[in-house]
C-alpha cells in the first residue's frame, strides 16, 4: 500500500542491531526499515526477542551494537535530552496498561503534554476530552484507573500515548492481559489508528488481527528476523520450517 | 494508707497547660512538614540520586536511627555551641526533631518507592518525562500513599518524643508539667494531667493525619 | 581542676554504659514476660480482657515514655514505697516494652491463617494447647526480626531514665560535661557508644528479616 509513496526518510531504520542481557544475546543483528504510515505486526515465540526489539526503539532497553534511526534522527542512548525528544515522537502501549493509579483518567492523559510540551490548561483539557471521545470513553474523564475494566484501561493508555501526538506507536502485546471478551474493543481502536495512517509497530499474538490490519508481518525467531512479508502471503505460504511450525502450534 | 489526689491544683493552671499544648502542636507541625520533606529528599537520593551522596545519606539515617533522641537534642543544644553554633532551646528542638524524623521517614518513604511497579516508571519514560518529573509526578504520590500510615505513626512518635525538649527549657507540654509541679508540689497529679493531654494529642493527631491522607491521596479510599 | 583526657571521658562513659545495657536487658526480658501474658489475654475468647489489653497498648504507645517514667517515679513515692530510680526505671521500661512487644506479637499471630486455629480445634486441642503447639511456633518465626528490632528502641528508651536521675550512659555524659566543659566531645562519644550498642542489633534484625523474606 504505502510502497509507491514512500518518501525519502523512513519512519524507522534499524541496522545491525545486537542486544545482550549479560552473556545472553537476545537480538542477533536486526535490519529493518519501516515506512511512514506502515503497520507492522511482529510475531514469534516468547523469548524470540520481539518485545526487546520494540523496547529498543524508544530506549527502554539499550543495545550494544548497530544503529537505530527514528525519522532520520539517530538514537543517542546516552543523551537524556535526545532520548526525551525521541520519546515525544514514539509512543508506547504496554501489556499491563501502566496507567498511573493516583491520577484520574483525564489527568493521566494530560500529565505528559502538560509537563513536557508545557501546553496551556485549556488546550490540554480539550485534547484529553477529544481523545477520550475517540476511544469511546468520554464519560470516564474523572474516573480512577482501578474503576475501569482492563479493556477500558488499555483504551485510556492509547489515548494517553496519542496525547503526545507521536508519529509512531509501539504496541507491546497490548491485548495479552485482557479477558477475551475485552480484546475486541481495544483492537478496534488500533485498527482505526492504522486506517488514519499512524505508523504502528505491534508485537501481537492475535494472528487474525495481524492478518487483517498489518501491511507487513515480521516473524522473529531466536533473535533474528526469520521471515517477513505481506500477511496474506506469510500466513498462506510460509517459506521456512520454523514459521510453519509456529503457525501450526497456534491452531 | 490514704492517698489524696488533688487535680484542681493542676487544672487551675490551665493557661500554662494550654500554652504547652500549643507549643507541642506547633513544634510537631513544623517538624512533621520539614522532617517528611527531608525524608523524601533522602529517599530520592537513596533510590535514584547522585551515587556519591548515597553513602552520606545512608550514614545519616543509620546514625540517627541508632542513637537516642535525647542525645541528639543534647548534642545540638549543648554540644554545637562549642563548635560555634549557638541555638535557642526552641530552635534546637525543632532542628533535632526535623533531623530525627527525616531519618526515619527516609527509610519509610524509600520502602514505598521500592514497591513502585517497574511498568509505571517505564510508562513515564515512554511519555518523555524526565527522571525528575517521573519521580515527582509518577513515583512519589503512590509511594507516599502506600506508606502514609507508617508516616503518621512516626510523626506521632516524634511528637511524644518531643517531651524531652522540656529538659532544655523549650516551653512545650512536659515543660508546663515541670513548672506546675514546682509551684504546687503535686508532681504526680501534674504529670497525670500532662500524660492525658499527650494521649489526647496523639489520638487527635492520628485522626487528623488520617483524614489529611484520605484527602491528599484521593485514590486512598479504594486502596 | 583535673584535666580530662579523651580516654578518661570514654572510660567513664563505658563504665556507665554497663547500666544502659543491664537496664535494657531487664526491661526487655521483663517486657517479654509481661507481654506474653498480655498476648494470651488478648487472644483469649474473653472479650473484655482483649479490649483491656488493647487499651493498655494504646495508653503506652500514645503517651511519652518520659511521662511514664515520671509517673512511675512520683507514683511510687506517693504510695509511700521506698523510691529508687532503679525500681521506677525498671518498672516503667518493663511496662512500656510489654505494650510494644504484645502489639508486635499480636500482629504476627494475626498473620497466621484462621484455618490453623480451626485445625487445632478440630484436633480437640484446648486454647492454650492450640496457642503453644500450633500458633506460637509459626508466629514466632515471623516475630523474631521485629522483636530484635524493638530491642534497639528499648536501648534508646533507657536514655530517658537519665532525666529521673538514673546514672546510665546519657546521665554520665551530662555529669562528665559539667566536669569537663567539653560538651561537643562528650556528647559525640555518648552518641558513638549508643551507636556501637544499637547498630549491630539493627543490622542483625535486618538480616533476620531478609532471611525470612527469602524463604
Amino acid at each position: 500500500m504505502p510502497a509507491d509513496l514512500t518518501p525519502a526518510v523512513p519512519a524507522l531504520t534499524i541496522a545491525g542491531l545486537r542486544k545482550s542481557f549479560g552473556s545472553n544475546e537476545v537480538l542477533k543483528g536486526i535490519d529493518l526499515t519501516v515506512a511512514p504510515g506502515e503497520v507492522i505486526a511482529i510475531i514469534g515465540k516468547s523469548g524470540s526477542g520481539k518485545s526487546t526489539l520494540l523496547r529498543c526503539v524508544n530506549g527502554l532497553e539499550t543495545f550494544q551494537h548497530g544503529t537505530l534511526e527514528v525519522d532520520g534522527q539517530a538514537l543517542a542512548q546516552d543523551n537524556a535530552a535526545a532520548m526525551r525528544a525521541l520519546r515525544q515522537r514514539v509512543g508506547m502501549i504496554f501489556q499491563s496498561f501502566n496507567l498511573f493509579p493516583h491520577l484520574t483518567v483525564g489527568k493521566n492523559i494530560m500529565l505528559a503534554p502538560g509537563l513536557v510540551r508545557k501546553l496551556p490548561a485549556d488546550v490540554l483539557l480539550e485534547r484529553a476530552r477529544r481523545l477520550l471521545e475517540r476511544v469511546g470513553l468520554a464519560e470516564k474523564f474523572d474516573a480512577y484507573p482501578d474503576q475501569l475494566s482492563g479493556g477500558q484501561q488499555q483504551r485510556v493508555a492509547i489515548a494517553r500515548a496519542l496525547a503526545m501526538e507521536p508519529m509512531m506507536l509501539l504496541c507491546d502485546e497490548i491485548t495479552s492481559a485482557l479477558d477475551p471478551e475485552l480484546v475486541g474493543e481495544v483492537l478496534a481502536v488500533v485498527e482505526a489508528l492504522a486506517k488514519e495512517g499512524m505508523t504502528l509497530l505491534m508485537v501481537t499474538h492475535e494472528m487474525n488481527f495481524a492478518r487483517k490490519v498489518s501491511d507487513r508481518v515480521i516473524f522473529m525467531h531466536q533473535g533474528r528476523v526469520h521471515e517477513q512479508g505481506p500477511p496474506e502471503r506469510l500466513f498462506a505460504d510460509p517459506q521456512t520450517a520454523e514459521l510453519r511450525q509456529f503457525l501450526s502450534s497456534l491452531q | 494508707m490514704a492517698v489524696e489526689l488533688d487535680f484542681a491544683a493542676v487544672l487551675s493552671q490551665w493557661p500554662l497547660l494550654l500554652l504547652g499544648v500549643a507549643w507541642t502542636v506547633g513544634l510537631t507541625a513544623i517538624s512533621a512538614s520539614l522532617g517528611v520533606l527531608l525524608g523524601i529528599v533522602c529517599a530520592w537520593v537513596a533510590s535514584q540520586g547522585p551515587r556519591w551522596l548515597r553513602p552520606l545519606v545512608a550514614s545519616y539515617v543509620e546514625l540517627i536511627r541508632n542513637t537516642p533522641f535525647i542525645v541528639q537534642l543534647f548534642f545540638i543544644f549543648f554540644g554545637l555551641p562549642a563548635a560555634g553554633v549557638r541555638l535557642s532551646p526552641e530552635w534546637a528542638s525543632v532542628i533535632a526533631m526535623v533531623i530525627n524524623l527525616g531519618a526515619y521517614s527516609a527509610e519509610i518513604v524509600r520502602a514505598g518507592i521500592q514497591a513502585t511497579p517497574k511498568g509505571h516508571i517505564e510508562a513515564a519514560a515512554s511519555l518523555a518525562l524526565s527522571r525528575m518529573q517521573s519521580f515527582i509526578f509518577v513515583v512519589l504520590p503512590p509511594s507516599l500513599q502506600r506508606v502514609w500510615p507508617a508516616l503518621v505513626s512516626q510523626i506521632i512518635i516524634v511528637m511524644l518524643g518531643s517531651a524531652v525538649c522540656g529538659q532544655i527549657s523549650t516551653p512545650e507540654l512536659s515543660f508546663a508539667g515541670n513548672l506546675i509541679q514546682s509551684r504546687n508540689f503535686r508532681a504526680f497529679e501534674s504529670y497525670i494531667v500532662i500524660t492525658v493531654l499527650y494521649l489526647a494529642l496523639s489520638m487527635g493527631a492520628r485522626l487528623l493525619l488520617n483524614r489529611l491522607g484520605a484527602r491528599v491521596f484521593p485514590g486512598a479510599h479504594r486502596g | 581542676m583535673v584535666e580530662f583526657t579523651l580516654w578518661d571521658i570514654l572510660r567513664n562513659l563505658l563504665f556507665a554504659a554497663r547500666w544502659t545495657v543491664l537496664l535494657s536487658l531487664i526491661a526487655f526480658v521483663g517486657g517479654s514476660l509481661v507481654g506474653l501474658l498480655l498476648l494470651i489475654a488478648r487472644l483469649s475468647t474473653h472479650q473484655l480482657l482483649g479490649r483491656a489489653v488493647a487499651a493498655y497498648v494504646q495508653l503506652f504507645q500514645g503517651t511519652p515514655l518520659l511521662m511514664q517514667l515520671f509517673l512511675a517515679y512520683f507514683g511510687m513515692a506517693m504510695l509511700g514505697a521506698q523510691t529508687s530510680v532503679w525500681t521506677a526505671a525498671t518498672l516503667a521500661l518493663t511496662l512500656y516494652s510489654s505494650a510494644f512487644l504484645t502489639e508486635i506479637w499480636h500482629g504476627c499471630v494475626l498473620s497466621i491463617s484462621r484455618g490453623q486455629w480451626e485445625a487445632g480445634q478440630a484436633l480437640a486441642l484446648g486454647f492454650i494447647e492450640q496457642l503453644r503447639h500450633i500458633i506460637l511456633p509459626q508466629a514466632g518465626r515471623i516475630a523474631v526480626a521485629p522483636t530484635v528490632g524493638f530491642l534497639v528502641q528499648v536501648v534508646k528508651g533507657t536514655a530517658l531514665t537519665s532525666v529521673i536521675g538514673f546514672v546510665e550512659l546519657t546521665k554520665a555524659g551530662t555529669m562528665i560535661t559539667n566536669a569537663t566543659f567539653k560538651p561537643f566531645v562528650v556528647y559525640s562519644s555518648v552518641a558513638l557508644l549508643y551507636f556501637l550498642i544499637c547498630y549491630p542489633i539493627s543490622a542483625y534484625a535486618r538480616s533476620l528479616e531478609r532471611k525470612l523474606d527469602a524463604r
